[in-house]
């Protein structure tokens, strides 16, 4: 639908991977999704959803390295791998992976974020051990021959042309994180890296960031679907459970302290037809800063910027017709900092600047005038409905509870999300948007066709 | 994400080319007493239900001069109906947690309802109104407009758009499916109410209406339920289908200059019908080509071997009035010249015959494999109940189809491949600055 093809996404760059914050969700009794959780002697984490509405089941592993776990100049390598975790093993050799899945009718995929990178499988549920044995074989057992790594390398800068360099949204999107992360810090630099380090890496840089990382005391087993608990420990217990563990050392913790640069982002190209603006904000994650304004914040996004009745939208879309389009949206899912992201585009004959006041002006009034009667109550449980819709869809918990122990949340933050959105207040909403608005962390976005007018 | 395929236009026909083993989902026939129609999997699990329905009959259908008129009415038609203006109107879907739209595509008029249980009387009383007493107020018209412009205006610049656009128009250049269903910026800006009016009436009938609901109801809620909601319909739609056409892909070379560092290539032929018998030799044939797993022969050829692409592939593109086989592939620019030549010799090696029983029962194993994987959530098993009436599949397909590709045989793929894939009349979009491509004159 048109309303939220809108929302132009000048704030996608952190997901190359498949995740959002806004997935996870429910009512208000206890726990979401309900999984069952085991450990395995070697410190592998194992997460059970069963669901048994189809004869199909969900295969996951996701490891605890993302892009931003990377080496200081080897931007690319977390991603380049995960292509090359297909190539082969000595028991599976030649991408027999890939062709031995298909033909037993699964489907399969991967991605890489900032975070972590993730494995899936899903096929019918008599196959799930082939999956694990596969799967589990890959973990430390990877071959790759420098030719496969050249190819590999051909593909991946393709993809690069295909996701960036042919997009000017995006080519914007990574300037801007650049600068709201500035001096290094690796949520600075694009998950599939800086095009000339990435066409630099060598077989050798690949392999070594996949000993330092692809271990099961490094990584986490989802299984959703058509299975129950007593087998895939069975079945966990057979092959992953062997595979020594390394005993990595602890993430380092991912602060933004550095004073930022900040300002302002402008790109102009003649392939932009529509003009863009954005704010991005770091704010707290689930465990990085103060993480007990997670939830009000949660709620103040869907207040203000979340669909077709939220305030921004009435004020700048309906009412005053300034923007075709304008949101906000709030990323607490990060190892390291949150953001909160305002977004608009104009309409005809508005300019950026214009667009950004409004967005200014009806936000503090939100500040000076608090929350309209009944509106929390309103907002909270439209928030606690969509609990029950996402266990509506197999995969949904799986992507949840994954992406959020991978990052180094615990369960709980899943689990119990309901209670702490119940939780907030009126105050709580005005206080987190107050901490948003006295943020010195932020970058302004600006997307605009060539020449010298501002978008008007 | 390692592996994303490039996705042909958004059409919701992919789904007649999924399958089921039998007995994992028990489909119900549901007839109201007034003679409304609905396939239904009740599934009490969880307080959630979801309906899908579409009209036969889509942008096909739209007046040349008023192209993006059913997508219009799909972007207006949930902005206010009856005595419920706009903003109510999606204030109760938003406090109400209910999904209700529609979405327009070439041959369908669809729509959606998603809602718990606790408010499913609400819902389908909301998208009664909707579909019978829309209101298209000036505001909302106007802002859906201004919107649908703007992603008109972005889409001139994207190269997947443009190179399908081109591709359509030059394959259909005198029919409905040649035009972009989201219509242009001066179609658009002529759209008035009167049109938007005379769309729901003409177009929205229970005779070409076709409804899958999955989750917490029963057949005798649900028989209520479509007397009150589509029995206000009309009983038969008044605007004509478009004609039968064949596609005119004659080989022809197109350059479309972008400053992009990669070209965007969309290359097709005439292809079969969904009711076509050969349609499941046809299917297998293609997915061993170019179909969607990573052991196609274009993605070994061009991607995996050469390091050519990121995203590789070939599709049925089956439509009401017309068959393609279509597909797609995004190549640096200096290499385009190199993944057309392996495009080709994949082509003519597959139309040659050339093609192996290992291979063969590859692809019969993951076609019939994998179609259960997308049965795990409601709304995703109403989307396939709806393709199996719009198709004419019989309500009993699930149970049959695994026996249909069975009986796919390497004889009839050798036979089907010689018929359908002819190089020479591979159509071919390039969208970029390709190096040494000559296009056609």
């Amino acid at each position: 639908m048109i309303k939220t093809l809108l929302r132009i996404c000048v704030v996608s760059a952190l997901a190359l991977g498949l995740f959002s914050g806004a997935v996870w969700s429910t009512p208000a009794t206890a726990g979401v999704f309900n999984p069952e959780t085991f450990t395995l002697k070697n410190g592998m984490d194992v997460v059970v959803l069963p669901n048994h509405r189809a004869p199909v089941v969900l295969h996951m592993v996701w490891y605890k390295a993302g892009a931003a776990d990377e080496p200081k100049g080897k931007s690319g390598v977390a991603h380049l791998l995960e292509h090359l975790m297909f190539k082969g093993t000595p028991k599976h050799p030649n991408g027999e992976f890939s062709k031995l899945i298909a033909r037993h009718g699964g489907e399969e995929n991967a991605f890489t974020s900032l975070d972590y990178t993730g494995y899936h499988q899903t096929v019918a549920s008599d196959q799930l051990e082939m999956v694990m044995e596969l799967e589990a074989d890959r973990m430390t057992h990877l071959v790759l021959s420098a030719e496969d790594v050249a190819t590999e390398l051909a593909v991946v800068l393709e993809e690069r042309n295909q996701r960036l360099e042919g997009k000017p949204a995006a080519r914007l999107s990574e300037q801007a994180m650049q600068k709201l992360f500035p001096k290094g810090h690796p949520y600075g630099r694009p998950i599939i890296g800086w095009r000339a380090e990435t066409e630099a890496l060598s077989r050798e840089d690949v392999l070594s960031f996949y000993k330092d990382h692809y271990a099961p005391d490094n990584a986490i087993l989802v299984v959703a679907g058509d299975v129950d608990v007593a087998e895939v420990k069975r079945l966990a217990e057979k092959y992953y459970a062997p595979i020594p563990p390394r005993g990595l050392p602890k993430r380092a913790p991912l602060t933004t302290d550095a004073p930022i640069i900040g300002g302002e982002t402008v790109l102009r190209d003649n392939r932009v037809k529509q003009a863009s603006w954005s704010e991005h904000i770091i704010q707290p994650s689930l465990t990085n800063g103060e993480t007990g304004r997670v939830a009000a914040l949660e709620v103040l996004s869907e207040l203000l910027g979340s669909g077709g009745t939220s305030r921004l939208y009435k004020a700048l879309v309906i009412e005053r017709p300034l923007a075709v389009s304008v949101g906000t949206e709030y990323m607490a899912s990060a190892r390291g900092d949150g953001q909160f992201v305002f977004y608009a585009s104009p309409r005809p004959g508005v300019s950026l600047d214009e667009i950004s006041k409004a967005v200014r002006v009806e936000t503090q009034r939100l500040v000076d005038e608090g929350l309209a009667d009944g509106e929390l109550a309103r907002i909270k449980k439209r928030m606690l409905a969509d609990a029950i819709f996402s266990r509506d869809a197999m995969k949904a918990g799986a992507y949840s509870i994954g992406g959020a122990l991978a990052s180094g949340h615990r369960l709980e933050s899943v689990e119990d999300w309901p209670e702490h959105i119940g939780a907030v207040g009126e105050q709580d909403v005005l206080d987190a948007l107050n901490a948003v608005l006295a943020e010195p962390r932020r970058i302004t976005t600006k997307l605009l066709p060539n020449g010298k007018g501002d978008g008007a | 994400m390692k592996k994303l395929y490039v996705i042909l236009l958004a059409v919701a026909l992919p789904l007649s080319l999924l399958s089921f083993p039998a007995a994992a989902v028990e489909v119900e026939r549901v007839v109201s007493p007034q003679g409304i129609e609905a396939w239904l999997v009740q599934d009490h699990s969880n307080p959630v239900v979801s309906v899908r329905l579409a009209f036969r009959g889509g942008a096909e259908m739209d007046p040349s001069d008023k192209a993006g008129l059913a997508n219009l009415a799909a972007s207006t038609m949930d902005e206010g109906a009856g005595d419920i203006d706009s903003q109510t109107f999606q204030q109760i879907l938003a406090d109400q947690s209910i999904t209700l739209r529609f979405s327009a595509s070439n041959d369908r008029f669809g729509g959606e309802v998603t809602t718990l249980t606790e408010n499913l009387d609400q819902s389908m009383d909301l998208l009664r109104l909707a579909l019978t007493q829309p209101r298209f107020d000036d505001e909302p018209v106007a802002r859906l407009k201004s919107q649908l412009i703007a992603g008109i205006q972005s889409d001139s610049q994207r190269p997947g758009k443009l190179a399908y656009n081109a591709f359509f128009k030059a394959v259909f250049p005198d029919h409905g499916y040649g035009r972009d269903s989201d219509g242009t910026v001066e179609s658009v800006t002529g759209l008035t109410q009167a049109d938007l009016k005379a769309f729901v009436q003409t177009r929205l009938a229970r005779s070409n209406l076709v409804v899958g609901v999955v989750g917490d109801v029963t057949p005798e809620r649900l028989a209520a339920l479509l007397d009150k909601t589509f029995g206000p319909l009309p009983a038969h739609p008044t605007t004509p289908r478009a004609k039968e056409v064949v596609p005119n892909a004659t080989g022809r070379v197109q350059v479309i200059e972008l400053d992009v560092p990669q070209s965007t290539v969309v290359f097709g032929q005439a292809g079969l019908k969904r009711e076509d018998p050969d349609f499941y030799t046809v299917l297998v044939m293609n997915h061993i080509l170019g179909g969607g797993t990573f052991t196609s022969r274009l993605y070994e050829e061009i991607r995996e071997k050469r390091g050519l692409a990121y995203s590789v592939g070939a599709d049925l593109y089956p439509l009401d009035h017309a068959g393609l086989i279509i597909g797609s592939v995004g190549t640096e620019n200096a290499r385009v010249a190199e993944t057309l030549d392996v495009l080709r010799s994949e082509w003519t090696r597959m139309a040659m015959g050339d093609v192996s029983l290992q291979e063969l029962d590859n692809a019969k194993t993951y076609i019939t494999g994998s179609f259960p994987l997308t049965f795990t959530s409601t709304g995703a098993i109403a989307r396939v109940l709806v393709s199996m009436q719009i198709n004419g599949l019989g309500i009993d397909y699930l149970d049959h189809r695994k026996a249909y590709i069975g009986a796919v045989d390497l004889a009839g793929v050798k036979r089907v491949a010689a018929e359908y894939l002819d190089v020479d009349k591979l159509d071919i979009v390039v969208v970029g600055k390709p190096v040494g491509i000559v296009p056609s004159p």
